[in-house]
């Protein structure tokens, strides 16, 4: 069984969804509580993802990411090295592709927030920011770990965007699924009955406590 | 300290024109129909909202001024807000609550004491009856050390008995205190228990007339008559 492969797509959605959160927690905060110009418009870029075919976003992704694109570019000349075939390449692919699996049930948990409560906060002296992480998120737990799973999940099953961005190459870039798909390739079905069969109880799991949260908050 | 207050703000269907001051150990009891503009006037003084005019006074510190420019934001002009409901943090309990923002939190156990609620300190506000909550909430607004209070309608949401206690206590806790008091409610029976001083307001102006108008029943104009319509107003009970 290929270890390597399940490590790396472990790896690669941990980290994915430990950086959506921090990136998308603020990005939630402004979509449900200002009001600015552009809004719809920026909030559906945000989702495009989720609506594109993942092909496209790998294709625009090799694009940017690319040693003529913008991203790639800038990483070059920090790093000297390419961004493409990497698994930071593969990390920031990721994040992009999950970006709206992780703002959409945050901004949820952020808009049912009772606006009193914030205001009561503002009297009591809490500034916004100190508002936020002593009201708010407190107060969206549920929303935020179901934020978290999704992201997780969606990571760990993406495939047509990294094969794009970083190839299969072991240890680095070679996610599970890719794996699962090489072997069908070569007519190893041991091989990839193995890794597929082991991703059926993680995924199971973590839908079943996403219930249980979902449960909870109705409560 | 004491505060002096002059506002004004259009809204949708009439004008916010109001001045008024409160001494300090007075409570002012803003009394007229809903949608009258009362919660606006207080939110205004809390910071919450912008008027489009005027200027609000606390003690030496101005709060508002629109001819200077200056509006404090609600963090910084230290005062005590209660409302109906959802002053409590559901997430917390209502000790927790209480010493969200006190200045000393030995004090939060005096208060809990003369509220009567000590043994509830470890429970949440969905746990404790709206009496309950509403009496942690006035412990937590005062253990922030108000310059002044602000109760909109604190009891309205509780049972008449439930009611009459609180506001028996808040009358004799008024004694104790050194900041001013506004009191917001549309239950002329409450006014009269409470207030030191009353301030009919009604489509966002003071009137005078609207109380006497209210209590001998002669819907003599418009107003009254919408007023009239609004869930019967006891004297007596």
């Amino acid at each position: 069984m290929d270890y390597l492969a399940l490590y790396v797509t472990l790896k690669l959605a941990l980290v994915t969804t430990v950086v959506l959160m921090v990136i998308a927690a603020p990005i939630a905060y402004a979509l449900s509580y200002y009001r600015f110009a552009g809004k719809s418009f920026l909030e559906a870029l945000i989702y495009l993802p989720m609506a594109l075919p993942p092909t496209v976003i790998g294709f625009y992704l090799i694009i940017i990411m690319g040693p003529k694109g913008f991203i790639g570019k800038i990483w070059q000349m920090l790093t000297g090295g390419s961004l493409l075939f990497t698994f930071i390449g593969i990390t920031m692919a990721s994040i992009i592709y999950s970006i709206p699996f992780a703002v959409q049930p945050m901004k949820a948990a952020f808009s049912k927030i009772d606006r009193r409560l914030l205001e009561s906060a503002y009297v009591l002296g809490l500034s916004r920011k100190a508002t936020f992480f002593r009201v708010i998120i407190p107060n969206s737990v549920s929303g935020i770990a179901a934020a978290a799973i999704l992201v997780f999940l969606h990571s760990i099953g993406a495939f047509g965007v990294l094969l794009m961005v970083g190839g299969s190459i072991p240890g680095e870039t070679k996610v599970a699924s890719i794996a699962i798909y090489e072997a069908v390739e070569m007519m190893n079905y041991q091989a990839a009955g193995m890794i597929a069969l082991s991703f059926i109880p993680i995924s199971y799991a973590f839908l079943l406590l996403i219930n249980k949260l979902d449960e909870r908050t109705r409560t | 300290m004491s505060i002096a207050v002059s506002l004004k703000k259009k809204l949708k269907y009439f004008d916010i024109d109001i001045s008024f001051s409160c001494a300090k150990k007075n409570m002012v009891v803003m009394i007229g129909p809903s949608g009258g503009g009362k919660t606006t006037i207080i939110r205004m003084l809390a910071g919450l909202e912008k008027p489009q005019e005027g200027k609000v006074v606390s003690g030496d510190d101005v709060w508002f001024d629109s001819l200077r420019r200056i509006n404090v934001p609600p963090q910084k002009r230290r005062l005590g807000y209660v409302f109906q409901d959802y002053n409590l943090f559901p997430h917390l309990n209502l000790y927790e609550n209480a010493t969200f923002a006190a200045v000393n939190k030995k004090e939060v156990d005096e208060l809990f004491e003369l509220f009567k609620i000590a043994h509830l300190k470890k429970r949440k506000p969905q746990m404790v009856s709206g009496g309950e909550r509403q009496r942690c909430a006035i412990c937590q607004a005062l253990a922030r050390h108000p310059r002044i209070l602000l109760l909109d309608e604190p009891f309205s949401a509780l049972d008449a008995i439930t009611r009459r206690g609180l506001r028996e206590e808040l009358k004799n806790l008024k004694g104790k205190m050194s900041f001013p008091i506004i009191y917001v409610t549309h239950d002329i029976a409450e006014a009269l228990y409470l207030a030191d001083e009353l301030l009919p307001v009604v489509e966002g102006k003071n009137d005078n007339q609207w109380l006497q108008r209210m209590m001998t029943r002669e819907p003599s104009s418009e107003v009254a008559l919408r007023a009239a319509r609004e869930p019967r107003l006891t004297l007596v009970y």
